[in-house]
């Protein structure tokens, strides 16, 4: 056969997987922007609900999810900061240090559910903390840990060992390099992974439902050791417990579209500080 | 770099090329005034400072060779201002010459009135003056004309000689003499000669062209 | 003038693993001369000037023996503090290696790392930098400006002010002008020149025309060994190894 006509062949293959994978993206969010659209109102977005969760809103679950997530990211971003830099910078280059980070790579493969039996054990029953925004969290952290620690060792990776040996030669030391130069330098590529692990935390059903989860909550949580609503866990519920099934099944559909809006944002966001860390290196080439 | 280099050596070769002047002047000066001082201080002080000239000119052009390897007309510069640094020196060596017949004359009566040497001398100098200044100014014009000198140099030379020549054939007592006129003779020919060189050098310095050896005549057309 | 010795290398034996790089040897590094070490790839050079601040010290199997003197003080004793000598031999790399900071920043880096905190100390001395490394006309009116988006050579020499910022008393260069154009690279030999009143300077280069027209003294290195040292002239002109001559004249390497 003519070498263009495999060409042309092979590219027109290529571009029907794209269609396809776009096709079934677009078909997810046109389903549940189709049905969830029809319950976002202020209203929803503010208000607790009401009348056995069949009007009302979900604000508890919004608020309960952004609080697990900002408590797993506060626990898992300095550690898992610190574990990259110790890893990427300061430990010799050893057949160790490679078993340590096929390890960790290994530790995000573990499937949630099984972080969320973790917390069980250890937060909620072992540490006594309870069914609790502070369990959720760790658990969370845990399981969100291996990703930023592997994206922030890329970011580190990626860092020119040349700047490394100018700081030296002029006089710095190692920490002082790392935290003037290596560290600034790097920040784009470990905000962007970062920012991918938030839209991921905020979506995690598993690691919650023993940890942190509970389907009604009164008001808002009190604190750090109450349980709380959250959105993925809500869904769940909604779907399987609820027995307002017509109304019920909106409203998950409306959680649904939220959590979909909020990972999207995430990343977005995320796309857009990579371009601009993109331009700025252009400088040099 | 370079640029900064080559400056103060041309300076240098103008310091030469005027010593070496003033030694011919000097000399014949001796002669006419029948003043011994000037040969003997060309002898003794003025030859010794062309050979350290000449040495000091020789080791910059070759290190300067060495470290930028220059290309074109920096190439031919350095190796033209090696080139003209020989002649400096023959020209030099010659007044030298020039300075022991002169002492020897100096001594002894005239066989005729010293005219047609002077003039050589004269004629002679300006030749040097003009081809360094050829150099110095990259005026390959200026160069081309020195070689009509040349042919007046040749002629004085060729005269002398059949005057001395029957001076000697009438009286022998003239002959020791006439030796010398005619060495001085031969010698101010011979430094003509190398201000002619020098001049070729220039020529190819600056328009690229070789003129060594070509005859006379193709000397004086300029490039078109 | 007499000639005062900054540097001394004594009987150096460099390991990198099970492979000897550099295979004992003496050196003087002479005060505000430049010193030139050539030779053929893999003879040691870069090995060497990288000994004299210790960058070696980065790599995890070398290995040093004999003794490397900067004054008085071996810069290999234990007690000798590392952060200090790098502060006082500077270097300058191959490849131009400007922070992706602005021009302000690159140069006062150095400052930061060294305890100079105050504001106007700072901008003192960035600007005393810029004008010794012949950049300040070309660069005063963007000193926030990155300094990534200079060309190759005035970013050699933004480089070069970083390492004079410090206030050093030797200059290392590793190839400076490798991957520079041929204009660049007469503004920073011009520049060596200059510097060389105020530092003692060590430059490791492959061009041999760049040594001679730069440097006082020259060191040619082979396989590890020191095979001749002397006045530049000297050496390029009338060469006392045959080995020697054989490099120079393109015999091999």
């Amino acid at each position: 056969m003519d070498k263009k006509i495999k060409q042309n062949l092979g590219f027109l293959l290529l571009f029907i997987c794209i269609l396809t994978t776009i096709f079934f993206l677009g078909i997810i969010i046109y389903f549940i922007v189709a049905r969830g659209f029809a319950v976002l109102s202020w209203e929803f977005l503010t208000q607790v609900p009401r009348k056995a969760m069949t009007t009302g809103g979900v604000a508890p679950a919004i608020v309960g999810t952004l609080y697990l997530t900002l408590g797993a990211m506060v626990f898992s971003i300095p550690l898992g900061l610190a574990s990259a830099i110790y890893l990427s910078e300061y430990s010799p280059k050893s057949v160790v240090v490679n078993i340590i980070r096929i390890s960790i790579n290994n530790l995000a493969g573990v499937p949630s559910v099984v972080f969320g039996l973790f917390g069980l054990a250890i937060f909620v029953k072992y540490f006594g903390f309870g069914v609790s925004i502070l369990s959720g969290s760790l658990t969370l952290g845990i399981m969100v840990l291996p990703s930023i620690i592997s994206a922030a060792q890329e970011a580190l990776m990626a860092v020119p060992q040349s700047y490394r040996e100018a700081s030296l030669a002029l006089g710095a030391t190692l920490w002082e390099t790392i935290r003037k130069v290596v560290l600034p330098s790097a920040l784009p590529g470990i905000l962007t992974g970062v920012i991918l692990s938030i839209g991921r935390v905020a979506g995690e059903t598993a690691p919650i439902m023993f940890t942190a989860a509970t389907f009604y909550t009164r008001g808002y949580p009190d604190s750090v050791f109450s349980e709380v609503m959250a959105l993925p866990y809500h869904i769940y519920a909604l779907m399987t417990e609820g027995v307002h099934p017509e109304e019920q099944t909106s409203i998950a559909y409306g959680c649904a579209l939220i959590l979909l809006i909020l990972v999207l944002t995430m990343s977005v966001l995320a796309i857009i500080l990579r371009q601009r860390q993109r331009s700025q290196s252009y400088y040099g080439t | 770099m370079l640029e900064e280099r080559i400056m103060p050596l041309k300076r240098e070769l103008i310091e030469y090329a005027t010593l070496v002047e003033n030694m011919i002047e000097k000399v014949i000066k001796g002669l006419m005034e029948n003043n011994k001082n000037y040969p003997l201080e060309v002898i003794e002080k003025d030859e010794p400072r062309t050979d350290r000239y000449e040495v000091d000119l020789d080791e910059k052009c070759i290190w300067i060779l060495a470290q930028f390897q220059p290309m074109a007309v920096d190439l031919r510069t350095i190796l033209m201002m090696l080139e003209m640094n020989r002649d400096l020196e023959r020209i030099g060596d010659l007044s030298a010459s020039m300075s022991r017949s002169i002492i020897f004359l100096i001594e002894r009566p005239q066989v005729k009135p010293y005219i047609d040497i002077p003039r050589m001398s004269e004629i002679v100098q300006t030749m040097i003056k003009d081809s360094v200044n050829a150099f110095i100014e990259n005026d390959s014009q200026l160069a081309r004309e020195v070689f009509q000198r040349d042919k007046m140099v040749n002629g004085l030379r060729d005269q002398i000689i059949r005057e001395l020549l029957t001076f000697m054939s009438s009286d022998p007592s003239t002959i020791e003499r006439s030796f010398h006129l005619i060495s001085l003779a031969l010698d101010l020919e011979r430094i003509g000669d190398h201000s002619t060189n020098i001049c070729e050098d220039v020529v190819f310095m600056v328009e690229g062209e070789v003129i060594k050896h070509l005859d006379d005549k193709n000397k004086d057309n300029s490039k078109e | 003038m007499e000639l005062k010795t900054k540097i001394k290398v004594r009987d150096i034996h460099f390991y990198y693993g099970q492979t000897q790089v550099l295979k004992g040897f003496d050196l003087d590094i002479y005060k505000n001369k430049v010193t030139a070490v050539i030779g053929p790839s893999g003879c040691g050079k870069s090995t060497l000037i990288r000994m004299l601040n210790r960058m070696n010290d980065l790599i995890p199997k070398a290995r040093l023996e004999g003794s490397i003197i900067l004054d008085d003080e071996d810069i290999n004793d234990p007690k000798a503090d590392v952060v200090e000598l790098r502060r006082r031999v500077g270097m300058v790399f191959q490849k131009p290696n400007p922070f992706p900071k602005s021009i302000f920043d690159n140069i006062s880096y150095g400052l930061e790392v060294n305890g100079i905190k105050n504001r106007r100390k700072k901008e003192e001395i960035v600007i005393q930098s810029l004008k010794k490394a012949a950049l300040w006309e070309e660069v005063k009116d963007r000193l926030n400006e990155s300094a990534l988006g200079l060309s190759g050579g005035q970013q050699q020499r933004i480089c070069i002010a970083r390492c004079l910022a410090v206030a050093p008393e030797v200059l290392l260069f590793d190839e400076p002008c490798a991957s520079l154009d041929p204009i660049s690279t007469q503004k920073i030999e011009e520049l060596i020149l200059e510097l060389k009143k105020d530092y003692t300077i060590v430059i490791v280069t492959h061009n041999m025309q760049q040594a001679a027209r730069v440097s006082d003294y020259t060191a040619f290195l082979y396989l590890g060994e020191l095979i001749e040292f002397g006045e530049t002239e000297k050496i390029f002109t009338v060469p006392k190894n045959k080995m020697t001559e054989a490099y120079l004249t393109g015999k091999f390497g």
